[in-house]
């Protein structure tokens, strides 16, 4: 079949797809986008995080099928997101990662990035400030870094929804 | 010698690969886009023991797509089979010595009994599933409790680098003079290693010569290992990797895999891709063997213990007698006089065992650690009063003094951090709500690499008439930070700034350099860069100052080179800053567009005089529910002495990762053996469990700083597994403290714990 949806806000199209291709298959095989590790294939490590029309997947549990039309956003649309009209080439998230000691290896990061960059939105948005550890936690839980011990991870975490905070607030009138 | 003003080294800096990383743009071993690339996939048995019958491939092949359906009878046969030795020595490395596919014997479930090649992976997996395979099934042994009978003593172990059996001074006296004494049997559950990415190998031939993308800790034991099995002249192959997802000792030997992927592209004549499942990751790349370890202290009233006997017990595979060294660090950890220690090995249907991190002391300091926690309370003593009464002030081996130490100071300030001193000692003393709250300490120890026949290390640098500089090495970066630091030793030994400087490496094409294992790469790679480095250095400043030349242009011509100090690029004179002249300016007068030089550096040997070993001390505290007897680590402490600390960021997350790995040693981490089946039980991330986010404690990590001036040119000891030893048992001395009740195994598992609870 053919599949046509948006990816990090283009639109692309993926033709001959079985029914049984995951999302995460055609993002990788088909699509050129190999950020969204694939480590489990079983939906138990979060490596394979994207957003499903705003909403964090594991893409490797999504049929391709189901997306028709739909938008996607993976770890190499993070930084687009926020860098228009700002010097930034990283977003919040991304550059608190690299700063804290947060990546290692880096094979986890592109997952927790999209599922930390949810959590911060979700927060900043609903103007709670900087997210407390145990949600921090939890939020991430579904996301295994066997490299860092975590600890850095939080971290940055911390520190990206701060200064998004921040920005939020002086955008606000 | 020319003195360098800039200092970058010691600095926490940013890692030079995080942007790449935090962008999705890293390519990793899998994600190599090279036109034409077909994909392979494995069939393992699913018996553990005896031959296949008939493997009926033929719906495979009607499946379109498909290139080729390889089993025993039509793949190639391999050239030789290396010999199983650690691939820190630079020669091949298999981490098995069976490989796959030459016959229909069957050793282990999940061995390759046939590999499927097709044009895309959704077809190679589809055609894989319609290989057909019948066994002939023989009884099978997979277990330690199966094979105890048949437990026998090996001459050797450890790829015939170290002795099944040592003994000093005289353990049986010891034991009968000593008034008190610990007798215990401790258990370890087998470990996978499971890095988040799974191990992959892309292969593409030009005529004889072989390219491998692969994921390995060791490149150059890539090439050698997949030359000798194949029958190439090693300078065929080039191993390149860039990004390794993690590798923990799963790809620190050369497992079946790789050299297969690279039968397979010469055999459909296509680039071929092989990417394991996580499944497949549990019969692979080895594990930590499932083992048991005796442990009998003889300790006098007062705290003094003069022998240790340790006795290990542990599973092999049908064909290699691998142990993983569990007795070395404990058996130098305290002064005892009196000391027997001793390997024994049951032959399992398993592939055989290999590294893990902090192979050997991960599971050789629990035992000794918890036993000496128990004798703590045996005697009423300070559990870290009794380890300091043993402190050894040489090691006990040799007798020859510690290159560099700092246990003490690690014990001291580790308990400070911690607030150690508060704690009331009495088991069962402390609860929160329904909680029993309980903390533990332990020694770490791993030692410092230095063994004879360790290969020269080398590395190039490069300096361009612009004032940029290259520096390349062989080595590999799997989340280290090696790239990193590297490029700060190749900024310091140069004088130039970091953000001049780039770090090459991965490449077989570069100057060889050993694999990233048993925490010897920065130690190794930053030895031969900071040689590389230093070498052009000084080579540029004779250059500048050299009177016999024809350039006698330099400001700094004739000078004395010790009085010269170089600093952002620049050559100048120690007293005078103004007279000098940059790198550049040099290479432009003379018209030459680059300098270069080459590094090397002959790795320690064990004839230093000295003995070399990274300390450290563990703390943790938990919460054990009164109830339930479910456990959580609240916090943990650790305190260690690596020597010289390039970058401390980096190294301060690798040791926090490998204090969580203890952590999960001691909780979540083993794998189940179905004996009845002779498979891995739970072979998927969802049964086989690792710490996840909510449950990691927080985690301290103190720097002890010693002076380290034998171990390498820099003083750097490593940080890769000394963070992980004695983790685990300062848990399940944390365990015992806050429920009166002890632990012996690993993991510990809440039935451990109800009735005490
Ligand atoms: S690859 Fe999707 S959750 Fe692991
Ligand atoms: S950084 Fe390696 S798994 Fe998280």
């Amino acid at each position: 079949m053919r599949v046509t949806f948006t990816v990090n806000g283009e639109r692309m199209t993926a033709d001959d797809v079985w029914p049984g291709e995951s999302l995460l298959y055609v993002l990788r095989e088909r699509l050129g986008l190999p950020g969204s590790k694939n480590a489990c294939e079983q939906g138990e490590c979060g490596s394979c995080t994207v957003y499903l029309d705003g909403v964090t997947v594991c893409s490797c549990m999504v049929a391709a099928g189901q997306c028709e039309g739909r938008e996607v956003g993976t770890v190499e649309g993070l930084a687009d997101d926020h860098s228009e009209g700002s010097e930034r080439r990283l977003c919040a998230v991304q550059e608190a990662f690299a700063e804290a000691g947060a990546v290692q290896c880096g094979f986890c990061t592109p997952g927790l990035l999209v599922q930390a960059d949810d959590l911060i939105s979700r927060t900043a948005g609903a103007g709670r400030g900087v997210p407390e550890d145990p949600e921090i936690r939890e939020a991430l839980a579904g996301n295994l870094c066997r490299c860092t011990g975590y600890e850095k991870i939080i971290d940055a975490v911390r520190t990206a929804a701060r200064r998004e905070h921040e920005q939020v607030g002086q955008e606000a009138p | 010698m020319t003195a360098v003003t800039n200092q970058t080294i010691s600095q926490p800096l940013d890692r030079v690969d995080g942007p790449a990383k935090v962008t999705g743009r890293a390519r990793y071993s899998a994600e190599i886009p090279l036109p034409g690339t077909v994909h392979a996939v494995l069939v393992g048995a699913v018996v553990p023991s005896g031959r296949t019958n008939t493997i009926q491939t033929g719906e495979a092949e009607q499946v379109p797509g498909v290139l080729a359906v390889l089993t025993h009878a039509n793949l190639p046969k391999i050239a030789a089979q290396p010999r199983l030795f650690p691939s820190l020595f630079g020669h091949a490395a298999v981490g098995e010595t069976f490989f796959p596919m030459q016959d229909d014997v069957v050793h282990y479930a999940g061995q390759p009994v046939a590999m499927v090649v097709a044009d895309t992976l959704e077809r190679a997996q589809h055609a894989a599933g319609l290989v057909h395979v019948s066994y002939h099934t023989a009884p099978s042994t997979t277990t330690l409790e199966q094979g105890r009978d048949r437990a026998y003593e090996p001459g050797r172990i450890f790829g015939g680098l170290l002795p099944g059996r040592m003994e000093r001074g005289d353990p049986d006296s010891g034991l009968a003079k000593a008034p008190v004494h610990i007798d215990r049997t401790y258990r370890f559950a087998a470990n996978h290693h499971n890095p988040i990415e799974p191990s992959s190998t892309t292969a593409v031939w030009e005529d004889d010569r072989l390219t491998l993308y692969d994921s390995t800790q060791g490149i150059t034991a890539t090439r050698l290992t997949v030359a000798e099995l194949m029958g190439l002249p090693s300078s065929n192959v080039r191993v390149l990797t860039h990004y390794v997802g993690g590798g923990f000792g799963a790809k620190a030997m050369i497992w079946p895999h790789v050299a297969l992927t690279a039968i397979a592209a010469r055999y459909v004549g296509r680039p071929v891709k092989l990417a394991l499942t996580r499944e497949q990751m549990f019969s692979s790349c080895g594990h930590r063997e499932e083992q048991e370890q005796h442990a009998v202290l003889g300790a006098g009233n007062e705290g003094r213990v003069t022998t240790l006997r340790h006795h290990k017990l542990s599973a092999t595979s049908p064909f290699d007698d691998w142990a993983e060294p569990s007795l070395n660090v404990a058996a130098q950890a305290y002064s005892y006089p009196n000391y027997q220690g001793s390997y024994r090995l049951v032959r399992t249907n398993t592939m055989t065992p290999t590294f893990t991190r902090g192979p050997g002391e991960a599971s050789g300091m629990f035992a000794l650690e918890s036993a000496m926690d128990e004798l703590a309370y045996e005697l009423g003593l300070d559990p870290i009063e009794l380890r300091l009464r043993n402190h050894a002030d040489a090691d006990p081996l040799t007798g020859n003094p510690w290159s560099s130490k700092g246990l003490r100071e690690c014990y001291q300030r580790g308990a400070e951090r911690f607030g150690w001193r508060e704690r009331n000692p009495a088991a069962r003393s402390q609860r929160d709500g329904h909680w029993l709250i309980g903390s533990g300490t332990a020694t770490a120890g791993y030692p410092v690499p230095a063994f004879p026949g360790l290969q020269p290390q080398r590395a190039r640098a490069r300096l361009y008439a612009d004032g940029s500089a290259v520096l390349q090495a062989g080595t590999q970066e799997f989340g280290t930070g090696v790239a990193t630091a590297m490029t700060q030793v190749a900024a310091d030994g140069l004088g130039v700034p970091l953000d001049r400087v780039r770090f090459d490496y991965g490449d077989t094409e570069l100057p060889n350099t050993a694999p990233a294992v048993g925490s010897a790469g920065s130690g190794m790679v930053s030895s031969a860069v900071h040689s590389a480095a230093t070498s052009l250095r000084d080579q540029l400043v004779a250059q500048a100052v050299a009177q016999a030349v024809a350039d006698s242009e330099s400001p700094l011509h004739a000078a004395d080179p010790s009085t010269v100090v170089v600093g952002d690029g620049r050559m100048m004179l120690r007293d005078r800053p103004e007279t000098g002249e940059t790198y550049s300016e040099l290479l432009q007068r003379n018209g030459v567009e680059d300098a270069e030089a080459l590094g090397s550096w002959q790795p320690t040997g064990m004839d230093t005089g000295y003995a070399l070993t990274t300390f450290g001390a563990q703390f943790a505290e938990v919460a054990v529910d009164s109830d339930l007897g479910l456990v959580r680590v609240r916090r943990m402490v650790g305190a260690f002495a690596p020597g010289r600390v390039l970058n401390p960021k980096t190294a301060r997350s690798q040791l926090m990762g490998g204090m969580l790995w203890g952590m999960s040693q001691a909780l979540p981490e083993g794998t189940q053996m179905d004996s009845r089946m002779g498979r891995w039980a739970n072979a998927s991330l969802g049964e086989y469990l690792v710490p996840v986010n909510a449950d990691a404690p927080e985690v301290d990590v103190e720097f002890v700083e010693v002076r380290e001036d034998v171990a390498n040119p820099l003083g750097v000891k490593g940080v890769g597994e000394i963070g992980q030893i004695g983790a685990a048992a300062a848990i399940a001395n944390a365990v015992f403290h806050a429920t009166g009740h002890r632990v012996r195994e690993l993991p510990i598992r809440i039935e451990h714990l109800l009735r005490s609870a």
